[in-house]
């Protein structure tokens, strides 16, 4: 597999300078929309509210993040014990995401200072209620599932103990915290039957954003493996991959039938042939991002080949993005008085800022913490 | 008894004295605009300006030029089942009894989902506060502080063609009807608010049609039923639903394997690979 006889090294220098100067530049933005108000550094508005923070940093981060809870539900809940080499790398990159989704909200938000107040002033009635405490439960969750790397590494052994102790209950309430917020992203948008464009509007967003987060948690776990196995230079789990690849076009297949059954039920198919941008993106997604990557993760080559399984989990990557982006910005409407939205710049070194930080932070983790850890007998020893 | 503005269309004369009005009474600074081609000016409502008049030309052969003006009233509807108030994860809006739709900006955390939630595009957010100013949402209050002191708002109060009328919301709807049905030549056979969204505070009567006046076209139900029923109905039972189905699943997952022998599991399928 490793036909590269470079010496092993740890990655750092000219990484370290472009995350380095890219974290900075987050950082003097906040500090500038701190000073100046969200008006100075972005192109938000009154017409347009959420964008690019909501639309990719929350939305897109929140379901990328997704592998965490599904890798620990397999391994710690559904019996697929040989799949616990992918639990760690999972649970950190999850970890990371919500870190990363806290991190852009801190900017986004009006008053962040006043996170807290989620906590003491309750309204269960709205879908935000339910996203703002999803987020610092789950996050609280991962924070526990990832500590026993940091207890192991400084040799605490009671604490490290504890949360052992603790694993069952954890990955019970990840998989329970992660349904709920995945779901919940896509209640937001329920509330806007007549603003979002009908193709895409649906009650039963939640679910779909909910399968989505589900598809796209293996495939991140593909791609956060194969990524950091050449960075890091490490033995790859290919047939581990390759089996968890096989849950997909289940999940893809489901997805695609409540597509279809939701706009088949509501009598609204007629839509998908108007030929308009918003029809345009549902077949992209559809065809390009969630029947094309089925029919290749059910393919036992693709399975075995590295690249393929790589293509097929950007593919499904790039589903739930587009589906994000179409149902929180592009298929949105604005009134009639509205100029279009693009980011601002600035918009851009935030997003960029902090998921620089995110990556930064699993090079870290990665050079000083046990994150690559080898219970069962694999290739990583050659 | 719960308090409503009724606003006929036909009898403004898009004077822009309610605007100037509210400005006045609430204290409102003055806002920086730019010409678009109208003479309605600033192009919404903002931060700083919480009543808006929109001009519209609309096209009728018997106006000038085959157009007519009509004037469209911008400001907070005060709905009886706002989504606002429901979209608010903090319950900084809120519902009074007598119908304006208010909110404590003390308890706000500036997540803007009410902006979103609105389908007039009423609340606003002040996008040029830092942190040490505080930047809060703003919208019209239906001049709470002059309710309470028994007068009218400040923009009925100053309208002089009378095209704003401020009362009980039942008896309004029922002046509405009887000046439909006394001329129904002026006004289109609808009372706008009465039903839309589940009914509004702010009761509408026109001589062109809803749409063209810039209008949402809304159904009878509350813009929230879907999302509500979602956090009231189903979020509860996935709740119990997940954590009873996964406790119950590792339950049964770990007596079979228990069954079977626990070592078979992790290695077997690890020796293959090498």
């Amino acid at each position: 597999m490793n036909t590269e006889t470079t010496l092993r090294r740890p990655p750092i220098s000219p990484a370290v300078v472009v995350l380095g100067a890219l974290i900075v530049l987050g950082l003097v933005v906040a500090i500038i929309r701190y000073v100046n108000g969200l008006g100075a550094i972005s192109n938000l508005n009154n017409n347009t509210a959420w964008g690019l923070w909501i639309s990719f940093d929350l939305l897109c981060g929140v379901a990328l993040a997704s592998g965490a809870f599904i890798t620990a539900s397999i391994v710690y809940l559904f019996g697929g014990e040989r799949f616990r080499p992918l639990v760690r790398p999972a649970i950190l990159t999850g970890f990371l995401g919500y870190l990363i989704v806290v991190l852009a909200l801190m900017v986004d938000l009006g008053r962040p200072e006043r996170i807290w107040h989620l906590l003491i002033f309750w309204n269960g009635s709205s879908v935000m209620f339910e996203v703002g405490w999803c987020v610092m439960l789950y996050t609280f969750v991962l924070a526990l599932e990832f500590s026993p790397l940091v207890f192991e590494r400084f040799g605490l052994e009671a604490p490290r103990r504890l949360i052992h102790a603790l694993v069952i209950p954890l990955a019970i309430a990840g998989a329970t915290l992660s349904t709920l917020h995945q779901s919940s992203l896509g209640s937001l948008f329920v509330i806007l039957p007549d603003e979002l464009h009908k193709i895409w509007f649906t009650p039963l967003l939640p679910l779909m954003f909910w399968l989505t987060a589900v598809a796209v948690g293996p495939a991140m776990v593909i791609l956060e493996s194969t990524i950091s196995s050449r960075v890091f230079r490490r033995g790859l789990h290919l047939d581990l991959l390759g089996d968890l690849a096989k849950v997909i076009p289940f999940i893809l297949a489901a997805y695609i039938l409540v597509k279809f059954g939701d706009l088949a039920g509501s009598g609204e198919l007629d839509l998908l042939f108007d030929g308009d941008l918003e029809s345009g993106l549902w077949w992209l997604e559809i065809i390009g991002f969630a029947a094309l990557p089925m029919v290749l993760f059910s393919l036992r080559a693709v399975r075995e080949s590295n690249g393929w399984l790589m293509l097929s989990a950007l593919l499904v990557v790039s589903g739930v993005i587009l589906s994000r982006f179409a149902v929180s910005l592009i298929a949105l409407g604005k009134p009639d008085f509205a100029e279009s939205y693009a980011p601002h710049p600035l918009e851009f070194a935030v997003t960029v800022g902090v998921v620089a930080a995110g990556v930064a932070a699993f090079g870290l983790a990665a050079r000083y913490l046990p994150l690559f850890v080898e219970e069962a007998p694999s290739t990583a020893a050659e | 008894m719960a308090k409503a503005i009724l606003f006929d269309v036909f009898r403004c004369t898009g004077c822009r004295g309610c605007q100037v009005a509210c400005k006045q009474w609430n204290d409102l600074p003055a806002e920086e605009t730019h010409n678009t081609g109208s003479y309605q000016n600033p192009p919404r409502v903002s931060s700083d300006t919480w009543l808006v008049m929109e001009f519209r030309e609309i096209e009728n052969e018997n106006g000038d030029g085959g157009l007519t003006w009509a004037f469209r009233r911008q400001a907070c509807m005060h709905c009886l089942h706002p989504a606002c108030v429901s979209a608010c994860p903090v319950a900084a809006l809120y519902k009074s009894d007598d119908g304006p739709v208010l909110y404590d900006n003390g308890r706000c955390i500036g997540c803007r989902y009410c902006i979103l939630a609105c389908p007039f595009e009423i609340p606003t957010f002040q996008w040029s506060e830092g942190l040490a100013e505080g930047a809060e949402i703003k919208k019209c209050n239906f001049c709470i502080d002059r309710l309470g002191a028994g007068m009218q708002p400040a923009c009925v109060h100053t309208c002089p063609p009378g095209a704003l009328m401020f009362g009980d919301r039942d008896e309004l709807i029922a002046v509405a009807e009887a000046r439909i049905a006394e001329h129904p030549e002026r006004y289109v056979d609808h009372v706008y608010g009465k039903e839309e969204a589940g009914g509004t505070s702010l009761l509408y009567i026109s001589p062109v049609p809803f749409e063209e006046l810039g209008m949402p076209t809304l159904g009878s139900d509350p813009i929230q039923k879907d999302s509500e029923s979602i956090m009231h109905i189903a979020t509860p039972v996935v709740l119990g639903g997940m954590l009873v189905g996964l406790s119950g699943l590792y339950w049964v997952v770990r007596r079979r394997q228990e069954m079977m022998g626990k070592s078979a599991g992790s290695g077997r399928q690890g020796d293959r690979e090498a």
